[in-house]
């Protein structure tokens, strides 16, 4: 390896890549001749929606193409030298040397049976640096320089001992060991919640500058594009759609694609724009019409054979909401937001305190009364692969829960479930599909009409837009609105997301272990926060500080 | 791992063996036809039915059928399995005896299988092109579809007929070994094989092993170092299912070869409704499950460290 | 937070419509049903005729031998050679399909009831039976499945039936373990939830969610099971505890063939082979299942 490195020729130079997938029959080209270039010391965003080939491109770099891939033409030039069609030999010896990974999911990427210090000796071993106390002594070092504590004990642990955001730390060390020319890291935090994602990428940031390391950083947020790169390219079904240097990018972007992608990404700034949110909160000295009211609500799970007392998922905790306004519930992993709402549908009995729902107290009710009242509270799920069953047809799904309360006649049903179905934006046609047959957009349409149809009060959603592609989850959030107006709909909408909360809901509770930290309306709760944990959840969200976004 | 949970596994461990033993009991024991009838009731003998009777009565099998069931217990406990009415010698005794050849078969065997499937499992990993892969992939999916019995004949009349490789005439300890232990190997390598192949493949898919291979790690290297534990370890919980197969192929073996093990012994019973030896080995054999997949859940948290400690501990 | 990668734009689902040549078709016919499980398919249609129609395959009788056709090499004449008493074998296989056949549905379609209906009830009804029956099928697990199908024909007697019967029994613990686990990992999917979310009852929601979703791989292992009950039925006819002589039971055809082997090699082979395609053929057939259903 060439240590001293030619100022002029790039760390990494893409030119017209071309990447295809065998499927059974043939080879199906996804990446579609992709060219750029990453210069000494950079940070270039590869930015994308799902489909778009960057996670693939950014495989092909490092030589770890699925075992279906092949590059079919295109040149990968690491420091000048061609390494697209390397063997997995001569590979081996820049791996890890030259270029390493970060890897997208800290959960699975690191083997389960090893301790922290033997994965991360490895990369000493195989390369053939050092060995023995020395080597112990470097891993230490290294856990210590990402941020770990107690650096001699976590080198002994195993992976599932750590946090998802310590184990991405530890994947980072390993990256960084051999001091690369270029360190890939695809996709680093989206498996992370927002305060620890920006933790991270602060560790990656302070890491390079030390180093002088390039970055490929692979994402789907524009913000994260925007906080942290120098150049962006973006890519749209394997083509390169636009490239240049961050600020002219988002600033001005010159393909319709990019501009539809900035206008799509949900802003904080855009709910200020959004008047009519903040009209449909009647004045105060209106009499409360609160058609959903939760107080002091405690969620207590018991703890078998570990001697701990019960766990306390969610902890004393109260809100309303006004009829036809839209309340959201934000928090962090563990936070005991979806543990609240399914005590609100009514999935699960509170250990103490109150929830009424249009009046009814959920505490009463039991067997057919129960059954009744889930006419006027509906859930949305966040993962529309799972909340549709493969074996309906996207009519039978919608029709259900008209059978479930009988008495209609089928020509109804049917002329109701078309009506529905127009109204959510899918075409007739789909009524006959399965839903595998169906992209995600379509199926969260789907699972939306299902909620509509018996025509309830209250509709929750959980996390229901997280799972989609940021024009997609537009789209929705748009069909949302739409419906909220024209139905006079009453929204919970739990989510991780404060942009889109910020875009979407009237008042909002922030949750953190199981307790509320802070509410009230939008507005307030984001420009006087009422406690250090908001303020750590706003400035945590990417491409905040970004003219574009703010 | 608690104490109490290492209690209550073996009181279940327990609980499944008792059931078994009555399970056993009822299905031979509590049927009208016996042996004792099929033997002594030969009008050539010339017995009358009052002797008929005190014979049952010496052998335990009058009364009524709770206190057989309690007797049977009591003696099961104290290792008294009855006496084989056909051989006329106690139960215990004639075990003993066939035991040796029958351990000798199943350990060779189980050996020669475990060296099938993990070259197989590991061989198919590694094999340079599609094609071979994919034919060293089917051999488990041949294995399994081979009647047992007759690939011993098989192998019979090819190594000793056709090829005269191993003698079927005064044949010493070990030649007389050789076929028997392939024809039971077979069988119990083809489940191993793969169940290891799916968890190779499965493996081999997982993000950590991308990063390894980012590390710079050569394929063997990702292949033994990384795959091997985490494919390996899953295998322990079909164990029990394995010694079942054990089982049948032993006693298929046995009677083709005329090895005179356990599993002569259990055909031999079959074939004249001996049904003491018959229920003796049956329990024994759910025994051996029952402290095999014991052995197995308690060695699990030791070889697995996500087993080991107590995950609410994770930060 | 999770993102699905194989979310593909609204757009991207139209592409079914376009117009396939001839030639596509043959090509998409050729990837879903390849050689193999052509073949294995063949195999399976060819001996479920034998078992219903043996006589358009075969002149000779499968029980009455022919004097002076004794110990006959294969040939022209009987295709795969004739045994001691001059009976043809090909004859004698093609009749022997019947009891195969019929003795593996038996066995399967009883662990397929029995295993199925206590699964399902496990993985519904409340714990206590769950767990009460759950035990109850450890108990059957942990006694070798030979010893068991032995146990059981001691009790019943030596017969086609009852050998079947005993097979059946070994495969019950399987069905019911798989049945369970399916009916639970379906009844923690989110699609049940949002079925009980809209109004469903518990019965409709068994019936519509529940137990399509779940039966689908107990089918896929019933055709598993099928190759394995061929094969337990002719170790069973083997050992002698099957249909009884002259019935032409593979495994006792096999098992006859034995007191022949240095010098009539074909009365083994012959039988074995056609038990061996048969599970293969079976097995093949059943992986396919599982892969349309996955």
């Amino acid at each position: 390896m060439t240590s001293l490195t030619n100022p002029r020729v790039p760390v990494l130079e893409v030119s017209d890549l071309a990447i295809s997938y065998h499927d059974g029959g043939a080879y199906q080209e996804v990446v579609h001749g992709v060219s750029f270039r990453v210069e000494a010391g950079q940070v270039v965003a590869l930015v994308g929606e799902s489909g778009s080939g960057k996670t693939t491109t950014a495989q092909s770099i490092i030589g770890l193409l699925a075992a279906n891939g092949r590059v079919d033409r295109g040149a990968i030039k690491l420091n000048g030298t061609d390494i697209s069609r390397w063997s997995d030999k001569q590979l081996d010896t820049i791996r890890g040397a030259s270029i390493s990974l970060v890897p997208q999911d800290p959960g699975s990427s690191l083997n389960p049976v090893k301790t922290i210090g033997d994965q991360v000796g490895e990369i000493l071993e195989i390369h053939g640096k050092l060995r023995g106390k020395d080597l112990e002594r470097r891993v230490v070092a290294l856990l210590d320089r990402v941020g770990l504590s107690e650096p001699e004990f976590r080198a002994r642990q195993y992976p599932h001992e750590l946090s998802g955001g310590m184990r991405q730390r530890v994947l980072i060390a390993i990256a960084i060991t051999l001091k690369p020319q270029l360190i890939i890291a695809d996709e680093p935090t989206s498996a992370l919640d927002v305060t620890v994602q920006k933790r991270i990428l602060d560790l990656i940031d302070e890491l390079r500058r030390e180093y002088g390391t390039a970055v490929l950083l692979v994402t789907h947020d524009l913000g994260i594009a925007a906080d942290r790169a120098d150049r962006v390219v973006v890519l749209q079904g394997g083509r390169v759609q636009e490239e240049g240097s961050a600020i002219d990018v988002l600033a001005s972007p010159r393909s319709a694609y990019t501009r539809q992608l900035i206008a799509d990404a949900p802003s904080l700034a855009r709910s200020v724009t959004r008047a009519p949110a903040t009209a449909r909160l009647p004045d105060e000295s209106a009499p409360a019409d609160d058609i959903v009211v939760v107080e002091q609500l405690v969620q207590a799970f018991r703890r078998p054979g570990t001697g701990q007392p019960p766990l306390l998922a969610v902890d004393k905790v109260s809100f309303r909401v006004r009829r036809g306004t839209t309340h959201a519930l934000v928090g962090e992993s563990g936070s005991g937001k979806t543990t609240t709402i399914r005590a609100v549908v009514g999935f699960q009995r509170p250990t103490s305190g109150t929830i009424r729902v249009d009046g009814t107290d959920l505490a009463n009710l039991n067997g057919e009364a129960l059954r009744q009242f889930r006419r006027k509270i509906q859930l949305v799920y966040q993962n529309p692969y799972a909340s549709l069953d493969p074996r309906q047809t996207v009519f039978g799904i919608i029709e259900e829960p008209l059978l479930n309360f009988g008495a209609v006649k089928r020509t109804e049903r049917r002329a109701k479930v078309m009506s529905i179905l127009g109204r959510v934006g899918l075409p007739e046609a789909t009524a006959l599909r399965r839903p595998h047959a169906l992209s995600g957009g379509q199926r969260q349409r789907v699972a939306i009409a299902r909620a509509l149809i018996l025509e309830p009060q209250v509709v929750v959603l959980d996390e229901a837009v997280s799972a989609l592609d940021v024009t997609v989850q537009a789209r929705i959030l748009d069909l949302l609105d739409e419906l909220q107006q024209d139905l006079g709909l009453t929204y919970l909408f739990v989510s991780h997301d404060l942009a889109v909360v910020r875009q979407i809901a009237d008042t909002v509770s922030v949750l953190r272990g199981g307790r509320l930290v802070d509410g009230g309306p939008v507005a307030q709760v984001f420009e006087q926060p009422g406690s250090d944990y908001t303020r750590e959840l706003i400035n945590a969200i990417p491409g905040r500080n970004h003219p574009v976004f703010a | 791992m608690t104490s109490r949970y290492l209690l209550g596994r073996v009181g279940q461990a327990l609980l499944v063996l008792w059931a078994a033993f009555t399970v056993s009991f009822v299905l031979l024991q509590a049927m009208p036809g016996d042996a004792i009838l099929i033997k002594f009731q030969n009008p050539d003998l010339g017995l009358t039915a009052q002797q008929i009777a005190e014979i049952r009565a010496s052998y335990g099998a009058e009364g009524p059928l709770w206190l057989q069931y309690i007797h049977s217990i009591g003696n099961f406990l104290t290792g008294n399995f009855g006496y084989s009415v056909q051989a006329g010698v106690p139960v215990s005794a004639s075990l003993a005896a066939h035991l040796p050849v029958t351990l000798k078969l199943a350990m060779l065997g189980f050996l020669l299988a475990s060296i099938f499937a993990v070259a197989i499992a590991f061989l198919s990993s590694l094999a340079p092109f599609a094609w071979l892969r994919s034919a060293i992939q089917s051999i488990p999916s041949l294995f399994i579809s081979v009647p047992t019995f007759w690939l011993g004949i098989m192998l019979i009349q090819i190594f000793s007929f056709r090829l005269k490789l191993v003698p079927v005439i005064n044949p010493d300890p070990w030649q007389e070994f050789i076929l028997p232990v392939i024809t039971l190997a077979v069988p119990i390598s083809a489940p191993l094989a793969q169940v290891l192949v799916r968890n190779i493949d499965e493996v081999l898919t997982r993000p950590f092993v991308a990063v390894a291979r980012a590390k710079g790690a050569t394929r063997n290297r990702v292949l033994w170092r990384h795959v091997a534990k985490n494919a390996l370890l899953p295998t322990l919980t079909i164990a029990g299912v394995l010694f079942g197969e054990l089982i049948a192929g032993a006693v298929v073996t046995e009677t083709v070869f005329g090895l005179n093990g356990i599993g002569g012994l259990t055909e031999r019973a079959v074939g004249s409704q001996d049904a003491a030896v018959l229920q003796a080995i049956v329990v024994l054999s759910a025994a051996a499950f029952v402290i095999i997949n014991l052995i197995v859940d308690l060695v699990f948290p030791i070889l697995d460290p996500r087993l080991r400690t107590n995950p609410g501990a994770a930060a | 937070m999770t993102s699905f990668d194989t979310i593909q734009s609204d757009a991207g689902t139209d592409r079914h419509a376009t117009r396939h040549s001839l030639a596509d078709r043959l090509g998409r016919l050729q990837r879903r049903l390849p050689p193999g499980l052509a073949l294995s398919w063949l195999i399976l249609a060819i001996v479920f005729l034998w078992a219903v129609a043996p006589a358009l395959f075969t002149s000779y009788s499968a029980v009455e031998g022919i004097g002076g056709a004794q110990l006959k090499r294969p040939d022209a004449a009987h295709l795969l050679g004739t045994d001691a008493l001059g009976r043809d074998l090909y004859a004698r296989i093609v009749y022997g399909a019947v009891h195969s056949l019929t003795g593996a549905f038996v066995a399967v379609g009883l662990g397929l009831v029995v295993g199925t209906a206590l699964g399902v009830v496990a993985g519904s009804v409340g714990r206590r039976l769950d767990d009460a029956i759950m035990r109850l099928v450890d108990v059957l697990l942990s006694i070798p499945p030979l010893l068991l199908s032995l146990s059981i024909i001691i009790l019943l007697g030596f017969g086609t039936v009852n050998a079947a019967i005993a097979v059946g029994v070994t495969s019950i613990a399987g069905f019911a373990r798989l049945a369970r686990s399916e009916v639970v990992r379906v009844r923690r999917s989110d699609y049940v939830e949002a079925a009980f979310g809209s109004g469903g009852t518990f019965w409709a929601v068994l019936w519509r969610h529940v137990l399509p979703n779940s039966l689908t791989s107990v089918i896929a292992f019933a055709a598993l099971q099928f190759g394995s009950a061929v094969l337990q039925i002719s170790t069973l006819g083997f050992l002698g505890y099957g249909a009884p002589p002259p019935t032409p039971e593979w495994g006792l055809l096999i098992a006859e063939g034995r007191n022949y082997i240095s010098t009539a090699w074909w009365l083994t082979t012959a039988p074995g082979v056609v038990v061996v395609l048969v599970v293969l053929a079976a097995n093949r057939v059943s992986q396919s299942f599982g892969k349309v259903i996955s």
